[in-house]
């Protein structure tokens, strides 16, 4: 990336890649990136070469979400780099591979962008996760997708929190671009919440494509919800679940959640506040796959981004 | 128990129905309360362990037996380890021996039998309630493999408690030899189902609905066996008549389609032929053709692997005597 006239210019976007099945329960991804494996035709774009690909197909021929350990988590430095071949558990294996195809993480020969598909029991819509605010390419791209796909909304998660990102099967590549949309039973396909999801995926596509043909996109602003605070369920000594998500609380995704709100309800109806010092966005509210890392939902905070004005190199 | 065959009482108590007078039952004394049968479907899991911390044991009349069904497949957050717990309990299969190969569900489904029957005996519990959750928009069902005027009274009771949601009644019909679920154990059985809820996930709505119909069941127990006579009516079911699987491909077996947007979470809406069933992914539509029918269990996870994407029934009126307990 190099500045000229106010405009962050970016390499062109040649080499795409879609991720389907990094858990191979969220059936939106893998359901979509069998499909385009079969005929490509409708992620072809002028001058971009797009490669689906399912990421962990042990865990999609089980559907469940991980064999060993979660692919999703899998992609750092030191698994990338850890001798041992086949002892080592499958999903490292798995990562290492992919870094070989689509990266190497970090290098100048890694994939330009890789959208990965998932899919959450909450009820979080459509939601684009952007691990860094400073990629004003993938900033721009999810300006563009939201104008696109407005008045449906499609809400943009930003993960950069120091303690809380985590090592992703995209963040291989230069630009990693997280679709999760939701709520959807693991395991279930529903209709509407694939058909979004591959909508997303066409305007994302098509914003690449008009990038590569050399349009130049203004600077703009986005709104971000920047991830803050992991809350777990309350528990007892023995670590058991002593309280479900309030219902006021549950699938309330995105809606202020202010100090003396509901939080939590015990099993015999006793309501447990939020005792945050301010109001704060839930997200990720009950996601089935986060009960085991210690999360009931997590708090993110409002945040407008400036994007530079982005054209390609 | 007493069986339904077109209007006709079967049960030596002789009469038509509309000559019928108050049917008496023993007091329901031994109740069994069942989660995790499928160890992720968590209300049911959660109501056992809440049961058990709590202690309860016995309210007026009716002492509690709670079970966790499915230890392994709990502690697993998955449905089963190696096979269908409920699947498991037809005559056949809790009479064939034990040995080395014998699945874990299998081993389980003859300790349960032992613990809460044995199916068909007199020393099975009086009454024997799984509790189950499923993906598919179906609000609370009680679901009944055979009738009797029992779980018909329980089912009226609740439905006419319950306001907040739907409840309904599903009936399977399966002659008790071949009936392959937990709840054929006990004397008198059916199956709470509620969902939506997506497996692995505890919603405190869901979770709150299965208490209201465990609770009330206590309740209508006490009720009935302190000699309580309640009136006999009329309650509509929903009778299984057939299962439809999704299109596949028919070189792998992959499914080719998604239940249609105007069917997905429609359960219990009546299927019209010409009505949308299945969206493919190439943009067709599939329509439903042949008799109006009662979609159920539209989109269950598990059914995926069963060849189900929804099941369709019959909607009947069940008529009913009064019934009250037998006094010594």
């Amino acid at each position: 990336m190099s500045s000229y006239n106010n405009s962050a210019c970016y390499s062109e976007a040649r080499r795409v890649a879609i991720f389907g099945g990094t858990h191979g329960n969220e059936m939106s991804g893998v359901t979509l990136v069998n499909l385009w494996m079969k005929n490509s035709a409708e992620v072809q774009r002028k001058r971009v070469e797009t490669k689906p690909f399912i990421t962990n197909p042990k865990a999609v021929e089980k559907c469940t979400r991980y064999v060993d350990t979660d692919l999703n988590r899998a992609f750092t430095p030191e698994n990338l780099s850890a001798p041992g071949g086949d002892d080592l558990p499958y999903e490292v294996q798995r990562a290492q591979e992919i870094n070989r195809i689509f990266g190497p993480k970090g290098s100048p020969e890694a994939y330009d962008v890789i959208f990965d598909l998932h899919n959450t029991t909450s009820n979080m819509g459509c939601t684009l996760i952007l691990e860094s605010s400073k990629d004003h390419f993938n900033l721009q791209m999810m300006n563009y997708i939201k104008k696109a796909i407005a008045p449906a909304s499609c809400l943009v998660l930003l993960n950069e929190h120091p303690l809380l990102k985590y090592s992703t099967s995209r963040s291989v590549a230069k630009h990693p671009v997280g679709l999760e949309v939701g709520p959807q039973p693991q395991g279930v396909l529903r209709s509407n919440i694939f058909e979004a999801m591959r909508v997303i995926l066409k305007h994302a596509l098509d914003f690449i494509e008009l990038f590569n043909e050399g349009m130049e996109f203004p600077p703009c602003t986005v709104e971000v919800f920047r991830v803050s605070e992991r809350i777990d369920y309350p528990r007892d000594a023995n670590g058991n679940i002593i309280a479900m998500v309030h219902p006021n609380l549950q699938d309330g995704d995105w809606e202020p959640l202010n100090p003396g709100d509901p939080m939590f309800q015990t099993f015999d109806g006793k309501t447990i506040h939020y005792q945050g010092s301010g109001t704060v966005y839930p997200t990720f509210i009950n996601e089935a796959a986060y009960y085991e890392k210690q999360q009931a939902f997590v708090t993110t905070r409002r945040e407008t981004l400036v994007a530079s004005a982005i054209r390609k190199a | 128990m007493a069986a339904i065959e077109e209007g006709k009482v079967s049960d030596g108590l002789a009469g038509p129905l509309d000559q019928m007078e108050c049917v008496s039952f023993p007091p329901v004394n031994r109740f069994a309360i069942c989660g995790g049968t499928h160890g992720n479907e968590t209300s049911g899991v959660y109501m056992v362990r809440e049961m058990q911390k709590q202690k309860i044991e016995k309210v007026g009349s009716v002492s509690i037996t709670t079970v966790l069904s499915n230890p392994r497949a709990v502690d697993a957050c998955k449905r089963y380890t190696e096979t269908d717990l409920n699947r498991c309990f037809t005559d056949a299969l809790l009479s064939a021996p034990i040995t080395d190969s014998t699945p874990y569900e299998l081993r389980r489904a003859h300790e349960l039998n032992a613990q809460l029957g044995p199916k068909g005996s007199e020393e099975a519990v009086d009454l024997l309630c799984d509790l189950h959750n499923t993906t598919a928009n179906m609000g609370l069902c009680l679901i009944f493999y055979s009738l009797d005027w029992i779980t018909l009274h329980i089912y009226k009771y609740i439905q006419s408690k319950i306001t907040s949601v739907p409840v309904r009644a599903i009936q399977l019909d399966i002659a008790p030899s071949e009936a392959y679920s937990l709840e054929a154990v006990g004397k008198h059985g059916f199956a709470f189902e509620v969902g939506p809820q997506p497996n692995g996930v505890l919603r405190a709505d869901i979770f709150n609905m299965v208490k209201e119909g465990v609770d009330l069941t206590i309740e209508w127990l006490q009720q009935f066996n302190s000699g309580s006579t309640f009136e006999g009516g009329e309650v509509e079911a929903f009778t299984f008549a057939k299962s439809v699987d999704y299109p596949r491909d028919p070189a792998t077996s992959e499914i080719a389609a998604a239940i249609h947007p105007q069917l997905q979470d429609n359960d219990f809406k009546l299927l019209r032929p010409g009505d949308p069933i299945f969206l493919s992914f190439s943009g067709e539509t599939v329509k439903h053709e042949g008799e109006e029918l009662y979609p159920f269990f539209v989109n269950e996870c598990a059914y995926y692997e069963k060849k189900t994407a929804f099941h369709l029934a019959r909607k009947s009126t069940l008529t009913f005597p009064s019934i009250r307990v037998k006094k010594d």
